[in-house]
C-alpha cells in the first residue's frame, strides 16, 4: 500500500507555508506531522489535508547541553494543535533565558524554519517553529 | 511455558573504561558462565545488548565476536538487540522467552556500552537518535530535554509548584547517591546534598547536572535455563515469575508526557503472568535516567497515585528500610547507565538482592523483585518480575 504522505511531501508542504497532515475518512481524526496510519483508529482510509496552524504549549524545555552541531541554547516546545494532534519544534522569537512555566497554555502559531544536515542525518531540512501569539 | 530462572549474574564496575566493549562483556560474560557452573560448550544461544558500538568503537555486527571471546559452540547463535535503554532487559525477556517456550535450555544474556569513549556532545547527538529523527532529534531535543518537558508538564498539570518539585527530584537524586556509596560496582559512591543538586549547571530547563545519570562504560551478563535444569547447577535458583514489553510511538504521539503509557502496559502483563500486585514488590530497580523519571515510574507501577510520587524520597519512603526500596544498587543515577548493559545490571542488583547477597544494601527478607527499564523517549518499556 502506498504510503499516504511521505516526509518529502511533507517538507515540500512546510517549503510553501502549508502543514500537510492526513485527515481519517473512518474516524475524522487529524494525525500531523503525517505518518503511515490514524494516530487514533489505526485506520488507511487517509486524505491529505492541511491544518490552521494554530496551537496551544503543552510543555517546553531550554536545551543548555546541545548535541554536536547544535548550539544552545535554544527552546524546544510540544504544542497541541486546535486539529488535535501534537507536534515538537522550535519556539521561536524569544529569549531562551525568559523561558519560564508561564509559557505552558500559551497560544503560538506554527511555521517552520530550515536545518542543517549532518554526517549522520544527511539532508537539511525544515522543522516546526512556534511563535507566541500575543506579547 | 516452562519455568525458567537466573542463575550466575555478572556485572563489571560501571564507571569510566579503557577496555573494549567485548572486553568488559567477555569478563562479565565468563563470570556468569563461573557463577553458573557451566563452561562455553554449555550455552545454546547468546542475547547480546549494544546500542552504540558503531559510534563508539566504529564496530556493528558485535554479537558474533562476542561469541568468539567466549568460545560459545558455532551452532549457538548471537543476536545483537537494540532498544536504546532497555536493549538489555529486551535481551534478556526474549532470552527467557525462548527458554520458556523449549527451544533452549541454558542461554547467556547481557549487554555491554562504551558511552564515555563518545564524549558529551557526541553522546549526547547519539542518544537523541533514539527520539524520532525527523520529527523530534532535528529540532535539537536531546534526552534530557524529554524528561525536562515531563517535568515541567508535571508541575503545570499536578500543580505543584516547579521549585517544590524540583526539590523533590534533588531528593531522588541524593537518595539514589546515598545508595551507591554502599555498591563498590557503582559509577559514583558518593554523598550529596541538596545545594549539590540545586548548583549544578543546568543541562534542560528544569534539570541540573545532578538531576541527570551519567554516560557510563560497563557490561553485565547472566545466564538463563530451564527451572529443572537449573535446580541442578546452582544453590539458588532465582525464578523469571513474569515479563512485560510495550511500544509507545513517539513523544508527540503521546501527547501527556507525564504518563508512561508503555510502562503502564508493559508492568500489567507482568504483574498478572507473575500473580502479584504493586502491594507485594520487596525491591525495585527502576529506570532513573532523570530524577523526574523515577517519580514517573512509581506511579506508572501503580505504587502510588498519579501526581503523588514527587515527594516519595523526601519522605525517606523509598530508602533502604522504606516502604518500597526503589534502586538500592544507586540507580542509573548512581550506579551508572552503561546504556546497552543497564538492564542486566539491574536484573544482577535485583537477583542478588533476592539471595540475600548485596550486604550494607541487602533488603532485608526481599522475596520479590521488579526490574523497569525504559527505552528511547517513552517509546519501549521492559519490566522482569524475579522472586526467590
Ligand atoms: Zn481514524
Amino acid at each position: 500500500m502506498e504510503y499516504a504522505l511521505t516526509f518529502e511531501q511533507y517538507q515540500e508542504g512546510l517549503e510553501k507555508g502549508k502543514l500537510l497532515g492526513l485527515h481519517c475518512n473512518t474516524c475524522e481524526t487529524f494525525t500531523f506531522p503525517p505518518m503511515g496510519t490514524c494516530r487514533n483508529c489505526n485506520g488507511t482510509d487517509l486524505k491529505v489535508a492541511e491544518a490552521g496552524g494554530e496551537g496551544i504549549i503543552s510543555t517546553f524545555t531550554v536545551v543548555r547541553v546541545a548535541p554536536e552541531g547544535k548550539r544552545p541554547p535554544y527552546v524546544v516546545a510540544m504544542a497541541e494543535l486546535k486539529e488535535g494532534p501534537s507536534v515538537i519544534g522550535n519556539l521561536i522569537d524569544i529569549n531562551p533565558d525568559e523561558a519560564d512555566m508561564k509559557l505552558i497554555g500559551k497560544s503560538v502559531k506554527l511555521g517552520s524554519q530550515m536545518v542543517e544536515g549532518d554526517v549522520y542525518s544527511s539532508d537539511d531540512c525544515r522543522v516546526i517553529t512556534f511563535s507566541l501569539k500575543e506579547g | 511455558m516452562r519455568e525458567v530462572a537466573v542463575l550466575g549474574v555478572s556485572m563489571t564496575k560501571f564507571g569510566v573504561s579503557e577496555k573494549t566493549n567485548l572486553e568488559m562483556f567477555t569478563e562479565a560474560g565468563l563470570e556468569a558462565m563461573s557463577n553458573s557452573n557451566i563452561e562455553s560448550k554449555d550455552v545454546e544461544a547468546l542475547f547480546f545488548g549494544n546500542c552504540l558500538g558503531d559510534f563508539e568503537e566504529g564496530q556493528m555486527h558485535m554479537a558474533p565476536f562476542a561469541h568468539a571471546e567466549l568460545g560459545l559452540p558455532m551452532s549457538a547463535p548471537a543476536t545483537r538487540f537494540e532498544s536504546a535503554c532497555a536493549t538489555a532487559t529486551v535481551a534478556i525477556r526474549h532470552a527467557a522467552l525462548l527458554v520458556g517456550a523449549g527451544v533452549y535450555d541454558v542461554v547467556l544474556a547481557g549487554g555491554t556500552e562504551r558511552a564515555t569513549k563518545m564524549g558529551t556532545p557526541l553522546a549526547t547527538k547519539t542518544f537523541a537518535m533514539a527520539t524520532q529523527s525527523q520529527h523530534e532529534a532535528r529540532a535539537g531535543l536531546t534526552f534530557p530535554g524529554v524528561f525536562a518537558m515531563a517535568a515541567h508538564m508535571y508541575s503545570s498539570k499536578y500543580g505543584v509548584d516547579l521549585p517544590e518539585l524540583k526539590k523533590n527530584m534533588a531528593e531522588v537524586a541524593i537518595k539514589n547517591h546515598y545508595h551507591g556509596t554502599l555498591n563498590p560496582k557503582a559509577h559514583f559512591q558518593k554523598e550529596i546534598d541538596l545545594d549539590t543538586v540545586l548548583d549544578g549547571m543546568m543541562v534542560a530547563d528544569p534539570l541540573q547536572l545532578f538531576d541527570c545519570c551519567p554516560f557510563s562504560d560497563g557490561a553485565s551478563a547472566l545466564v538463563l535455563a530451564e527451572a529443572g535444569k537449573a535446580k541442578d547447577l546452582v544453590k539458588k535458583p532465582i525464578y523469571v515469575a513474569g515479563m512485560g514489553q510495550a511500544s509507545a510511538g513517539s513523544l508527540y504521539l503521546q501527547q501527556d508526557v507525564t504518563r508512561v503509557k508503555a510502562r503502564e502496559t508493559a508492568v500489567s502483563q507482568a504483574y498478572k503472568e507473575a500473580g502479584v500486585g504493586p502491594d507485594d514488590i520487596d525491591v525495585v530497580e527502576l529506570h532513573d535516567c532523570f530524577t523526574i523519571a523515577e517519580i514517573l515510574a512509581l506511579e506508572g507501577f501503580g505504587f502510588y497515585e498519579f501526581g503523588k510520587a514527587h515527594d516519595a524520597a523526601a519522605k525517606r519512603e523509598t530508602y533502604l528500610n522504606g516502604k518500597v526500596v526503589v534502586n538500592p544498587s544507586g540507580g542509573l543515577k548512581s550506579k551508572g547507565h552503561p546504556i546497552g548493559a543497564t538492564g542486566a545490571g539491574q536484573v544482577t542488583e535485583i537477583v542478588e538482592q533476592l539471595r540475600g547477597e548485596c550486604g550494607p544494601r541487602q533488603v532485608e527478607g526481599a522475596r520479590i523483585g521488579l526490574v523497569d527499564t525504559l527505552g528511547g523517549d517513552l517509546g519501549t518499556v521492559c519490566n522482569i518480575i524475579l522472586r526467590s
